[in-house]
């Protein structure tokens, strides 16, 4: 059955993701592995729209992912899932433990899962790079890798602009050289 | 921080909060955020600590500390904490709906467009130069993850090691995180112990 298995998955992913944002992504990527529901190339297409709409990132991912996957049910299941184990975890957290964050045990567990989350991020990158660069005959693409280097470059530089301005100037070269 | 809901749930008019404004509330924090997390600390503040008077700024930077460190997006779990100081369970449920109720409405309205066009010339080579952009976005992610959490040897190793293992062995990203906090305490109690001597 489609909408428990997209609830169980999405229900794992907000259970695991940990630290928000660009968070929930590696996880996406793992389910579009193993269960074929969407490819990695419409996967990205999602994170841009995503990132380009009002609401949290992790959010609209679930809810475009359980979309494309099942209708408008699927939105709204996989959302549910999403969020379910947070609304558990945090009315516990609530309840117990008044000062979780400043816990010693808690903040050295951080200190190891944040560089965690950066190896999860560069295998989520690392499966996007040959849809993006790599043509129909393997070879690398020039004009995408400029673009590419171009963007991060006013990306660092300009760190305050947010991002939908650089997918949009990613839509516009694509539009105008592709 | 109390244990327990606040005492007395009320706004700044001294009613009782009730669960639409609470709903409407987060309804309406959810559509004016572009990105979730931190984006949304300033407009929360103003609806919640300066127009609700539901919670102080202390504890709102109590609640990202805790949600940041909790799983889930942090939008959600800072929505679910202010709902359960206000109204209990219900209030926490109530309150996290309403943040992901925008979201669901855009996404799905803008997903069945773009499904419409997805043959389209123009959409598909705008969707190429987007994909461009994205990894872009990532890579700027993780350099500015890099300069946050890599301190020193160890850390970079559990972040080289993270690679490795899901290229090489094709490991989950459960396992991973699992992985990493089984580490983490190791290193924890380990450091205890060697305190200790």
């Amino acid at each position: 059955m489609i909408f428990l298995r997209l609830f169980w998955e999405f229900f794992k992913t907000g259970l695991f993701a940990i630290g928000g944002g660009m968070a929930t992504v590696p996880f996406l990527f793992d389910i579009s592995a193993r269960t074929g529901w969407f490819t990695a190339a419409e996967l990205a297409n999602m994170i841009a729209v995503s990132e380009s709409t009002p609401g949290p990132i992790g959010i609209n991912m679930a809810t475009y992912v359980g979309f494309e996957t099942a209708g408008i049910p699927g939105g709204i299941v996989a959302t549910i899932g999403l969020v379910t184990p947070s609304v558990v975890i945090i009315v516990i957290i609530a309840r117990l433990l008044a000062r979780f964050a400043d816990s010693p045990v808690v903040k050295t567990v951080f200190k190891y899962l944040r560089p965690a989350v950066i190896g999860l991020l560069c295998f989520a990158l690392w499966q996007l790079l040959p849809l993006t660069f790599l043509g129909d005959d393997r070879n690398i693409l020039v004009l995408p890798v400029i673009a590419f280097a171009v963007l991060l470059f006013c990306m660092l530089k300009w760190k305050k602009v947010h991002p939908i301005a650089w997918i949009g100037a990613g839509a516009l070269f694509g539009i105008l050289f592709l | 921080m109390s244990g327990r809901p606040a005492a007395g749930p009320v706004d700044n008019a001294g009613k009782k909060t009730s669960l639409l404004t609470l709903f409407l509330t987060f309804a309406k924090v959810g559509v004016m955020t572009f990105g979730g997390g931190y984006a949304m600390l300033p407009i929360l503040e103003r609806e919640v600590v300066t127009n609700h008077g539901w919670t102080t700024s202390e504890q709102m930077l109590d609640y990202y500390a805790i949600g940041q460190c909790t799983p889930g997006i942090i939008a959600v779990n800072v929505s679910t904490f202010i709902g359960y100081k206000t109204r209990g369970i219900l209030g926490a449920i109530v309150a996290t709906l309403g943040m992901v109720f925008p979201s669901m409405l855009i996404i799905t309205a803008l997903a069945s467009v773009l499904k419409m066009f997805q043959d389209n010339d123009y959409v598909r080579k705008a969707f190429s130069g987007i994909r461009i952009a994205v990894c872009a976005l990532m890579v700027s992610a993780v350099i500015s993850l890099v300069k946050k959490a890599v301190s020193n040897i160890p850390t970079a190793i559990v972040a080289v090691a993270t690679l490795l293992l899901q290229l090489f062995l094709g490991v989950s990203p459960i396992l991973i995180v699992v992985c990493a906090v089984a580490f983490g305490l190791i290193m924890y109690f380990h450091g205890k112990r060697r305190a200790g001597r």
